[in-house]
């Protein structure tokens, strides 16, 4: 009875100590691996100086797609724009009977279809928070370059080489 | 009853028999000056943010909400009180609002908003009282701070100085039009003219 009490301890500590070296001989290779991480190269121990807040761009100049399909961003601030359950702010120049007003681009057509493809008279709730997909650009150096190149583009680029041949 | 108001009447008409004239005025216009100070003390006392939000009412629904807006805090530090945008500064126009204001002490003595879910349900009648007021004050309490003479459109985004150069400009629009629920959340804005 003692015996396989002990054998249990036994394999249990041997278990422990295994995985315990495997976890260290990962840490001490991501150490040596010098991925850049939201800390940069500051210590674990060390308090990392923050790094400067952008500005969110405020110009009302509409901005390419940086992938296909991609929703558009807004080229505006949005400071304090509820949009929950009481109210949308972004409908009162966006939809589509307020357009003519503002001179805002209005929100497309599928955001009134419901799922079955029935169109409702108000914004479809799958389509109501418009932040979701939405969003707004800081005034910041890219940390990926893109190297997206419009559909157009690219059948551009294709015509004028079939042209040359 | 009828007798007391009578010696009462008998001794304010009769002439003074006793304190000097000069006491008399002098000491009444000391007394006014006690008096009117102390009336002025107390209303700016009721005029602080302090005293608004020693209600929990305020405190904890619209004084939490501006603590998020530009109004509380900003680049310049420069912040509006709860009086600078919902009491009148001028002194007429003041003290009608305090008159006023008298029915919420009734309003907090009963409980009406005491939860955050009655709070919500009073809400939009709250904020129609509040729009009503800068509607037909041409926002006062926004130009107080905000002056249209002195707005350098070349220093707004494109968008807001269309606005302002125009319907602000020529009085088709005023601040409260457009600038809705700037420094509390809104209510269901179901109906309200441009949402």
């Amino acid at each position: 009875m003692q015996s396989v009490i002990l054998r249990k301890v036994i394999k249990l500590v041997s278990s422990a100590l295994i995985a315990s070296g495997i976890l260290f001989s990962y840490t001490v290779t991501c150490a040596e691996n010098e991925v850049a991480t939201l800390r940069d190269a500051a210590k674990i121990a060390e308090q990392k100086e923050p790094n400067i807040i952008p500005k969110v761009i405020n110009k009302d100049i509409k901005q390419g797609r940086n992938y296909p399909m991609q929703p558009p961003v807004i080229p505006h601030t949005i400071r304090s724009y509820e949009v929950n359950k009481y109210n949308n702010k972004c409908m009162s120049c966006h939809s589509r009977q307020l357009t003519e007003e503002s001179q805002a681009p209005m929100v497309s057509v599928t955001h009134y279809m419901n799922r079955d493809g029935n169109f409702l008279a108000e914004i479809s709730p799958r389509r109501y928070f418009c932040n979701q997909c939405h969003v707004t650009q800081q005034d910041a150096k890219p940390l990926v370059v893109n190297t997206f190149i419009d559909m157009h583009s690219l059948m551009k680029q294709k015509t004028a080489k079939d042209n040359q041949e | 009853m009828k007798k007391l108001l009578k010696v009462g009447w008998d001794t304010l008409s009769s002439p003074s028999g006793y304190y000097s004239l000069g006491f008399l005025v002098l000491g009444g216009f000391i007394a006014g000056i006690i008096f009117w100070g102390g009336f002025n003390t107390a209303l700016e006392v009721t005029n602080t943010e302090e005293f608004c939000i020693s209600c929990h009412e305020m405190e904890n629904n619209v004084y939490e909400e501006l603590k998020t807006t530009i109004h509380f805090t900003n680049r310049s530090g420069v912040r509006a009180t709860c009086p600078d945008c919902h009491v009148p500064h001028k002194w007429t126009d003041k003290i009608a609002r305090k008159m006023q204001a008298s029915k919420e002490v009734w309003a907090k003595f009963w409980g009406t908003i005491n939860t955050r879910e009655k709070f919500q349900a009073h809400r939009r009648e709250l904020a129609e009282h509040e729009w009503a007021r800068l509607k037909a004050n041409d926002s006062l309490e926004c130009r107080n701070c905000h002056n249209f003479d002195y707005m350098d459109f070349t220093e707004q985004s494109q968008r807001a100085a269309t606005q302002h150069s125009g319907a602000l400009a020529n009085g088709d629009k005023t601040c409260i039009d457009c600038h809705k629920g700037i420094a509390h959340q809104l209510p269901d804005m179901k109906g309200v003219e441009g949402w």
